[in-house]
């Protein structure tokens, strides 16, 4: 008999006003005892339509029922056929306009917990398994994956457990792409990571980090002298947009990016790390995706009042609910129908942004309605740092390196949709390098794809 | 993980490491730069490829001690091992086809010249460096400039080395009287290529300035280094380092420069008395 009440069961969380104030997790996960009750919620559908919801189909009644009956490892097995990274997705997926949106307990009432309870499935295999990662049989084909974030790290696995020697070449100090310098600690801890990434090496998959390719190695270096037989390109898409506003180029304003580099991946909030980072008092966060909920919550957490102004509604706002939740129980401000027309310093400093008012008008080419200035309502917000949050597009890098990779005018690279192929023979792509800024779970997905799309090819060539 | 190969002081605040690093070695260019991190807890810096070995897998660079991390690296000796060592980054300088041409450095910044000077000078083209330094004490590369130049104008502001006066009344004497230069390439402080750039600017003389200003990531990713030039915002470690002095916003550069000043001299104090202490 199903658990019909209307509610998911919540969330431990830290108290608002203690996690406000440390970078440690804010969610705390589900214990044994109230995962099998939520999981007990499921109706274990004939049709699931949570399944039509998540882009990678993970087979959810069958997980849910394998924790309803607390055989939490044959859960993880039923997840990890579709999914390598459920401990991340399962924190940051946008659970609600995907397999939870389509839960059917959602029309009446709470949808299940899909998105905690693929994290407590997770958490708990990680915590229990003892089993290394198997390293499987070589051969003897040389795979290159280029960038370590979601997609790259996907495609590495699944290539691995086939057999294939794969390199993944990242350009940074560390492995992880935005999973380990964007999203902060207090959101995805960065040893959830570590742990796929050493699982990976378990596997025999070689990390060579401090490589950018283009400038080090370029991909026609690693057909030809590496003797890579095939090249996955998921690095991403990196580079930050500004607004092109006067006084962008004040002290004291960031770039999303640099601002949640300088805190996750160089660790500034730690008292011995030796980057710096500025500590506003008032902080204004332009934007209103995860990256802008990120960005807010971490200056937040050094101490800042910080403002979020975004230029259409609540509504609209594309980032996770519950990081919108999150960061207004933490105590950040929204000013909503607000534009930023220009930031003031003082002694080369920020000192003020003045914003405009919107009002919504007709809906736009993405359907979403069009913010139009109120003339006249023009105000200035006192503020001593500003973050840009206003999206990112794919590092032209690769491309102007690379002859004969077509992308799209905005720097997205073109590929077949169901295999992942470029316009370059034997070179794949996927994740935010193809889609432009996206999620995880799409690029886990975009990662997966390739690499099967690799094996077969890769083999095709080798039994014609 | 890089070895230093071989370390040696320059003068009493720039110190010159060669570091294995084939991989950097076997595409660096002049104009380049990398970017290390000394330990586990270090920040990433940019240094300038002051020379390279593809054969032996080296890449020279040459740094002046001016704050914690620069710190912290001289400290490192023969045999140690650099942490994190990447590149090489941004775009190498344009030299095909220059004739003439006047490098002026200052300071430091003349480790970034050298190459630059040397390559031009291989490659056949009449060139002139002029290198400022405050005062003898502190001048670099001498011999090497000399070898790799045309002509070697040295200037210090107190007279002890060579004339004594800045970089652009040098510059100015010789294109006052008749040098013809296709182009200028200039690197040192901010305040050197701005007067360097108004002065070429009277002239009409095309001018390329390298700049330094902080950077994180180093591949695009941050923004970090970003720089007004002709009105546009460019990213210096992926559009630059150089760019064109005649359009560089060198003012906004100068105030952007000094975003971390107290952050800085706080941790320089903090970890040259760790050294102190450790002694
Ligand atoms: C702050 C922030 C918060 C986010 N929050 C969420 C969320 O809650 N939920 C969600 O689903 N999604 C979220 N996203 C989006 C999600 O993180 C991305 O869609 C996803 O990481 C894309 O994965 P990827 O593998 O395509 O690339 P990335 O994760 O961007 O990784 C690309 C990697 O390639 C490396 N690289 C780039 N160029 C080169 C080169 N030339 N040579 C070598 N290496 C290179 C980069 O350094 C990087 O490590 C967030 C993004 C950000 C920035
Ligand atoms: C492309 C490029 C090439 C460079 N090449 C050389 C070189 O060949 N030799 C050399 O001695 N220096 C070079 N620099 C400058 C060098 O990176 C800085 O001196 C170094 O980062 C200082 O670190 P620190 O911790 O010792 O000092 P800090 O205490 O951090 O700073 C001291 C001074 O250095 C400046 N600075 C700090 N961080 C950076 C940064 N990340 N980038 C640039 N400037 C910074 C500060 O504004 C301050 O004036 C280069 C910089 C760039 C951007
Ligand atoms: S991967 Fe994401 S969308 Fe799919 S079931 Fe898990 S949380 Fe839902
Ligand atoms: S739609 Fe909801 S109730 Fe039905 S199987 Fe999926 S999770 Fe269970
Ligand atoms: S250093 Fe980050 S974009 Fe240039």
């Amino acid at each position: 008999m199903p658990n019909m009440s209307k509610e998911k069961h919540p969330m431990p969380s830290q108290a608002p006003e203690v996690r406000n104030q440390n970078f440690l997790e804010v969610a705390l996960g589900y214990t044994e005892e109230v995962a099998v009750e939520e999981a007990k919620r499921c109706l274990d559908c004939k049709n699931p339509f949570c399944v039509s919801g998540c882009p990678v189909h993970i087979q959810i009644p069958h997980f849910i029922r394998e924790v309803a009956a607390g055989n939490f490892e044959a859960a993880y097995q039923v997840i990890n056929k579709d999914s390598s990274l459920p401990a991340v997705c399962g924190r940051v997926c946008p659970q609600e306009s995907q397999c939870e949106g389509k839960c059917i307990r959602g029309m009446r009432g709470d949808p299940v917990g899909i998105g905690r309870l693929e994290r407590f499935v997770a958490d708990w295999h990680n915590a229990h398994s003892t089993e290394k990662a198997e390293k499987p049989a070589c051969n003897g084909h040389k795979v290159a994956v280029i960038g370590s974030g979601p997609s790259g790290l996907t495609c590495a696995g699944d290539l691995a457990r086939k057999g294939y020697d794969v390199t993944i070449f990242e350009a940074l100090h560390l492995a992880g792409g935005v999973l380990v310098y964007g999203i902060p600690e207090f959101r995805l801890p960065k040893s959830i990571v570590q742990q796929e990434i050493d699982k990976l090496q378990d596997m025999g998959v070689k990390v060579e980090t401090n490589v950018v390719i283009g400038r080090t190695i370029t991909i026609d270096e690693l057909m030809g002298e590496y003797g890579f037989e095939a090249v996955f390109i998921g690095s991403g898409a990196g580079l930050p947009k500004f607004m092109n506003i006067p006084g962008e180029n004040l002290k004291g304003v960031y770039s999303a990016n640099e601002f949640l580099t300088r805190i996750n991946l160089m660790k500034a909030y730690l008292p011995d790390s030796d980057t710096p980072i500025q500590k506003g008092k008032k902080v204004a966060v332009v934007g209103g995706g995860n990256v802008a909920m990120d960005a807010a919550r971490c200056a937040k957490r050094l101490g800042a009042d910080v403002t979020i102004i975004y230029r259409r509604t609540e509504a609209e706002l594309p980032a996770r609910r519950e990081e919108v939740e999150h960061a207004m129980e933490e105590g950040i401000v929204f000013h909503f129908l607000t534009n930023p027309l220009s930031i003031s310093g003082n002694d080369g400093w920020v000192s003020s942004i003045r914003c405009q008012k919107m009002t919504l008008g007709e809906p736009d080419a993405s359907g979403r309605r069009r913010p139009v200035p109120v003339e006249g309502s023009e105000e200035d917000l006192e503020m001593d740092c500003v973050i840009m949050a206003l999206g990112t597009s794919p590092n032209p890098l690769i491309k102007s390196t690379t002859q004969g990779l077509d992308t799209q005018k905005w720097g997205g690279i073109i590929v077949e949709e169901e295999t992942g192929r470029t316009s370059r023979e034997n070179v794949y792509a996927g994740g935010d390098a193809v889609t432009g800024a996206a999620t995880v779970i799409l690029a886990m997905g975009a990662g997966k794809t390739a690499a099967s799309a690799i094996d077969a090819k890769l083999r095709g060539q080798e039994m014609p | 993980m890089n070895e230093i190969i071989r370390k040696k002081q320059l003068n009493p605040s720039v110190t010159l490491m060669e570091v294995a690093a084939p991989l950097v070695a076997k595409k660096a260019e002049p104009g380049q730069f990398i970017i290390l991190r000394v330990d586990e807890k270090g920040e990433r810096i940019p240094l300038t490829v002051a020379d390279y070995d593809r054969e032996k897998g080296t890449i020279t660079i040459i740094f002046q001690i001016v704050g914690a991390t620069t710190e912290k690296l001289n400290h490192l000796e023969e045999g140690d091992y650099i942490h994190d060592f990447v590149g090489p980054l941004g775009r190498a300088t344009h030299t095909e086809g220059l004739k003439k041409v006047a490098v002026v450095g200052g300071g430091v910044g003349c480790a970034i010249a050298y190459p630059v000077t040397k390559k031009l000078f291989e490659q056949g083209a009449e060139v002139h460096a002029i290198v400022g330094f405050r005062n003898q004490e502190l001048v670099i590369l001498e011999k090497e400039f000399e070898t790799h130049s045309s002509r070697l104008v040295r200037m210090s502001d107190d007279g002890s080395w060579g004339q004594k006066g800045l970089v652009t009344d040098a510059l100015r004497q010789l294109i006052e009287s008749g040098e013809k230069y296709d182009e200028v390439i200039t690197i040192g402080p901010l305040i050197m290529m701005k007067f360097v750039c108004q002065l070429t600017k009277q002239y009409g003389i095309k001018t390329v300035a390298s700049m330094n200003p902080i950077m994180v990531d180093g591949t695009g990713m941050c923004g970090g280094c970003r720089l007004t030039v002709g009105g546009v915002t460019r990213f210096a470690c992926v559009d630059g380092p150089e760019f064109d002095g005649h359009e560089i916003d060198f003012d906004e550069a100068m105030a952007r420069g000094t975003t971390y000043r107290d952050f800085e001299r706080r941790a320089r104090e903090e970890t040259c008395n760790l050294f102190r202490e450790a002694k």
